[in-house]
This record gives C-alpha cells, structure tokens and sequence, in this order.
C-alpha cells in the first residue's frame, strides 16, 4: 500500500503543531477567564457535534501518565462516552481510563459534572456546542464579539426579566448563561443548573472545546462562577420530587439531592436514577461492604 | 430500565460496526468494488468528495467512497479528519491557471473565443433518458467504446497546450480593473482561526471545499431575487492545473503534479471601482478541486454578491458572509445535525424541570 503509515502511529492523533495551537489558545483562556479563544479545530474522525471539540483539547495535553476518565450524559459507558475512550487510549499508548473522578487526572465530560468531589490539579473537560451565551439574543457572532467586549449584557437581562414577567419564572433549563469572576458571561456548556452553580469557587480546571464553533474558553481554579439572576428573583437549581412532593431519591442507591435521569416504568409511574452511573455504583458498593 | 444501560455502550457500538461492513460486504455478485473503478466509474462522486473533503488524493478519495458506501458527506469526512494528522510542508505558488491541460472550456460571453469554444465531457445536452441497455452491458461493448475512439485518425496535433483567457481579453480592454498577484498572502483556512471579517482569499478558500448543495442553495437564492447578481459566464474551464512549489534544497520552482480543477469566472453589472472611480465589469471567481461545474458557477456568484455586500451593504442572506460562510461547510453542518441522535437525558430533564415549573406557575396566576 502506498500509504503505509497508518493514521494512529502519531501519539495524539492531530500533529504536533495543532497540539501546540490548542495549548496555546488554551492557556489564554485560562488568562482571561471567561473570554472565548477562537482557534482553527482540526476535523476529528468524529462528527462534529460529538465532542470533538473537548476532544482535541484532551488531545492536546494527554500524556502516557495521564489517566483519563469519559462521561456522556453522566454515563461512562454510554455509546458516545466509549466512542471516545475507545478512540483515545487507541491513539495515546499508555493512557489509563477510569470510572472514578477522584482517580482521573482528565476528565472529558458531555453535559455533566461528576459527583464526586474533584480537587486541585484535575482538569475537566466539557464538551460545547453554543460556545457564546449572547447567541440566544444576538445571531451574528461579529456583533457577539463587540457585545462582550463593551459587557454589554443588557439582552441577556432584559430576555431573563422578559421570561419573569410571561412565564413567571426564568425559562433557560441548561446552558445557563454564568458571570465569570465580574467579567465574560458565559455558556457553560449544557450542563444542567444543578451543575452550574458547582462551576462556583472549584478548584478543578475548567475547559470548554467547541470544535465546530472554533473556540475555547475556561473557568480556572478558584474563580467565582455566578448565574445571572435578580436580586428579588433567585437563580434556581433543578428540583426532583416524588409523588408526595418529598424530595426524590435514586431508585437503585437512594441517594438524595443529586441529579437524577428520570423514566417511566411499565405502569407509568415516574422513576428517578443517578445520572451520574459511577456515583450510583459506588453508593451500592459502599452499602454492600457495610459503610 | 433506562436506555443508556449502565454497561454495554461498548458492545453496542462494536456490533453497528460491524453491521455496516456486513451491509458494504452484502453483494449479489460477492465482488468487492475495486477503489480504481470508483474514480473511473463514479468520477462524478469522485470529484464531489475530492473538492468537499479539501485533499487532493485520488487514492484517498476512493477509499473513502468505498469505505462508506458512498455516502459524500462521509467520505468527505474521512480526507478532512486523515488531514488532521498531517503537518502542513509548504505552500505553493500562486499558480496560473492559464497554463491548465483543458479538457473542457467554454464562454457564453462571446460566440467566438481566441482558441475556441471546447465542449468536451459535460452533461448539459445530454437528453436524460434512460439507456437500459446499460442493465446488461458486456464487457466487450464496455471496451468497444474507448477502443473506438482511439482507433480514430489523431487530431490532438491541433491542440495547443495551453489558452488564453477570456478575462485577460477584457481586461486588455480595459473594461475589468488591473490586478496584481500577491504571493505568501494566502489565509490557511486549516490553520488559522476563522474571524470575521476575513479576507478574500480565506472566503474564498472556504467555498471551494463547501457542500455542493449548500452553495447551490444560497447562489440560487441570490438568482430567484434574493440578491442582486446576474452572471455572464466570461469562461468556464476544466482540466488539469500544474503545480508549483519551490525545491526545499535548491529553491528553484519546480512542477510537482497536477490537480484536476474546475475554474469559472463571471462578469457581471458595471460599478464605479471605489478606489480608482473608474467605470468597470463586476466579476466573480470560483474554482475548486475535481470536476464539479455547478459548484464552481455557484462559488463565482456567491464571490461576487459578497462583494455587492461588501460594497453596498448587506440586504440578502448571500451577501453576508457571516451567514453564507459559517453555513456551507458540510463537516459542520451535517454533524451537528446528526449529534442530535445522542443521548440528551441530562437537558431534557432539566427542560421539563422548567416546563413544569411554569406550568405552576400559569396555574397559579
């Protein structure tokens, strides 16, 4: 064959100078957090729209020591969490893979924050679809641009004050736009609420890869992350309920207070789960072992 | 119990794999598709994926077809995502496209052109019925068709290697302003961040491996009324462009290949050149890989009303180039399209948090 080199013999799969373009941008993010870093994304071997933008972000700053975790939905083995981590430890050698949070150095998330508490040193890595949070106010991204320069928020605001005033209540479920330490609003990917407000004072490294909107941007360690809200209209976190009204709990591990998926059983009756799946298995292992 | 099952992911897409090479695999004739047939058979398929995919290899291109059974966006993807992994060497020139191997060239301008009219492979009189006997073609007709044509006496002593452009006439003339060529200017659309507005050559460079169809679209609109030009094809031409590099020990220039290119250009209505206040024809380019005549035409009309946009401001979606330039590419478009497919758990219940929640709400007013 005349192409005897195969596409997986490069560590990392994307040359090394597209590395080098995404760690750059990336820790320009990190300088001005908030702020989002327009680069050129290289075309993944995966559809756009299917994490390749936190994906060339891992990518970037894998190592062989590098033990990485990947969650889809808070799933670590849902098809397209596995696509990935199939995808990565194919092209980084030496990479280990994980299901525990605690235990990743990277953590590549689509739509969830894990549980478990993360700490300082680990990176996580949120897969972005709308990278800016004006585009729900304004299409043309020129215009964005010049917006978020000047803070000129005021769409934002005055779309939240709109929805209070038709519908009652602030209508935004996910991808709820989040003021970063006094400056940039931003998308933070869709994750739900819950999870937003745990963006707040982490001190986990926070990236965002939007692969086909060609931008990253961070939340660094120990920055004040704040849900725009009014001061006589809160910002609220999603809330679960049992028929009862009582606050739900997980129907394999019992756990309160967490985000839940939530289905129907066959007589119809709704039912919640831990959408984080590895939260949920160590809550069961924990109870089998007595603690 | 839940459809994103807490194990199996693994599996499941194992398994689908699986199930498309079994449908690839699932001929009568049990003969698998040589990667050389698809260039010479489906060389129109050929040139669509070329040009999408942004690579110029041939080879690849075939692999990519028969990868995917021929599905363009796919194919396309595999060159775009294979270009990933590959370092940019160099550039090359600036290169002349009056110095292509024409196998097709045509002007509606004028009648008579310096060097003539060449019609060559096109489809444009060809009368789309059926021709059934196809169905069963053998092998020897399959071959009596080329061996025909070159068993004919040798005309090709006539052919002269190169021909002047159309363009050139016009601007000889004055009607068309000077241009100058402005090598090591060129924006690498794969390289460097796309930030509005960008120069030409960059908007340029993201038509040329855009979706067919999508260019189609937003020409077309811009013809129907949406839009303002009204073309005149100066010359269509298609055929086999040399290019050149220069040597990385000697650096002299040298021929390296040639790529199959499609190339139009249009005039259209005469404007007052702001810069010069001189009275001239409006033109538009449009060029990309392969034979692909519909998109180059389309690419030509689309450069031109972003710059009636440019000039005039912007009044219809093809001449913004915002709009017209963040939607063509078919990587982007048709992926996030099909991301929505995966799971969505998470937002959804977080929708319906809202949607209940306001329901309350309007109860309670």
């Amino acid at each position: 064959m005349r192409h005897s080199l195969t596409q997986q013999d490069h560590f990392g799969f994307i040359d090394e100078y597209a590395k080098r373009e995404v760690r750059r941008a990336t820790l320009k993010a990190i300088c001005i957090p908030g702020y989002q870093v327009p680069y050129s994304s290289r075309e993944m071997p995966m559809g756009r729209g299917f994490g390749t933008g936190g994906l060339q972000l891992t990518l970037s700053m894998i190592g062989p020591t590098d033990t990485l975790k990947v969650i889809d939905q808070g799933s670590d083995e849902s098809v397209n969490a596995e696509n990935i981590k199939g995808f990565v430890q194919q092209v980084c050698s030496g990479v280990h893979v994980t299901n525990k949070a605690t235990e990743a150095s990277i953590v590549q998330t689509r739509h969830r924050i894990p549980e478990a508490p993360m700490s300082e040193g680990q990176i996580l890595v949120f897969q972005v679809p709308y990278p800016d949070s004006l585009v729900v106010v304004e299409a043309s991204e020129s215009k964005r641009r010049v917006m978020h320069s000047e803070a000129d928020y005021a769409k934002l605001w005055v779309k939240l004050y709109e929805d209070i005033v038709r519908y009652g209540e602030i209508t935004i479920s996910h991808r709820y736009p989040t003021e970063i330490h006094g400056g940039y609003v931003i998308d933070p990917s869709p994750i739900p609420r819950y999870d937003t407000a745990r963006l707040h004072q982490s001190p986990v490294i926070h990236l965002f890869g939007a692969g086909r909107e060609k931008k990253i941007y961070a939340v660094p360690p120990y920055t004040d992350a704040k849900p725009l809200a009014f001061e006589d209209h809160a910002f609220r976190v999603e809330s679960f309920l049992d028929q009862d009204g009582e606050q739900a709990s997980c129907s394999v591990c019992g756990a309160k207070g967490v985000y839940f998926d939530e289905h129907y059983t066959d007589d119809g009756v709704v039912q919640y789960k831990c959408s984080d799946t590895d939260f949920c298995l160590q809550n069961l292992t924990n109870q089998k072992n007595g603690q | 119990m839940s459809y994103v099952p807490i194990k199996g992911g693994k599996e499941a897409i194992k398994q689908a794999a699986r199930m498309l090479e079994i449908l690839r695999c699932s001929d009568e004739e049990n003969l698998p598709l040589q990667t050389k047939t698809i260039k010479s058979q489906l060389g129109a398929l050929h040139s669509v994926v070329l040009s999408e995919g942004g690579l110029y290899d041939e080879d690849l291109v075939s692999l990519a077809i028969k990868q995917s059974r021929g599905d363009s966006l796919e194919a396309a993807y595999y060159l775009r995502a294979y270009r990933s992994t590959r370092p940019r060497l160099g550039t090359t020139k600036v290169l002349e496209t009056s110095s292509m191997r024409l196998i097709r060239r045509i002007s509606s301008a004028f009648k008579d052109i310096p060097g003539g009219q060449m019609l060559g492979p096109t489809t444009d009189y060809i009368q789309r019925l059926f021709n059934f006997a196809l169905h069963d073609e053998t092998k020897q007709e399959f071959d009596d068709v080329v061996s025909s044509w070159v068993k004919q006496p040798d005309s090709s002593a006539a052919i002269p290697d190169s021909y002047p452009k159309v363009m050139d006439f016009l601007r000889d003339e004055g009607l068309l302003p000077p241009f100058q060529i402005r090598d090591n200017e060129v924006f690498d659309i794969t390289r460097e961040p796309l930030v509005h507005p960008l120069p030409r050559n960059a908007q340029l460079a993201l038509m040329a491996r855009a979706d067919t169809g999508g260019l189609l679209a937003l020409a077309y609109s811009n013809m129907r009324g949406y839009g303002d030009v009204h073309p005149t094809i100066a010359e269509l031409r298609v055929g086999y462009l040399p290019v050149i590099a220069k040597h990385p020990v000697t650096g002299e220039d040298i021929e390296i290949g040639e790529v199959l290119i499609t190339e139009c250009e249009v005039v259209a209505s005469h404007q007052i050149d702001p810069d010069s206040g001189q009275v001239y024809l409006s033109t538009g380019y449009g060029a990309c890989f392969g034979h692909n005549e519909t998109k180059a035409i389309c690419m030509a009309i689309l450069d031109r009303s972003l710059d009636n946009g440019r000039r005039h401001g912007v009044t219809h979606p093809s001449e913004d180039p915002e709009f017209l330039l963040n939607h063509i590419d078919s990587i982007d478009s048709m992926g996030f399209a099909i991301h929505y497919k995966m799971p969505h758990y998470v937002t959804f219940e977080s929708d319906l948090d809202r949607a209940r929640e306001t329901q309350k709400q309007q109860e309670k007013s």
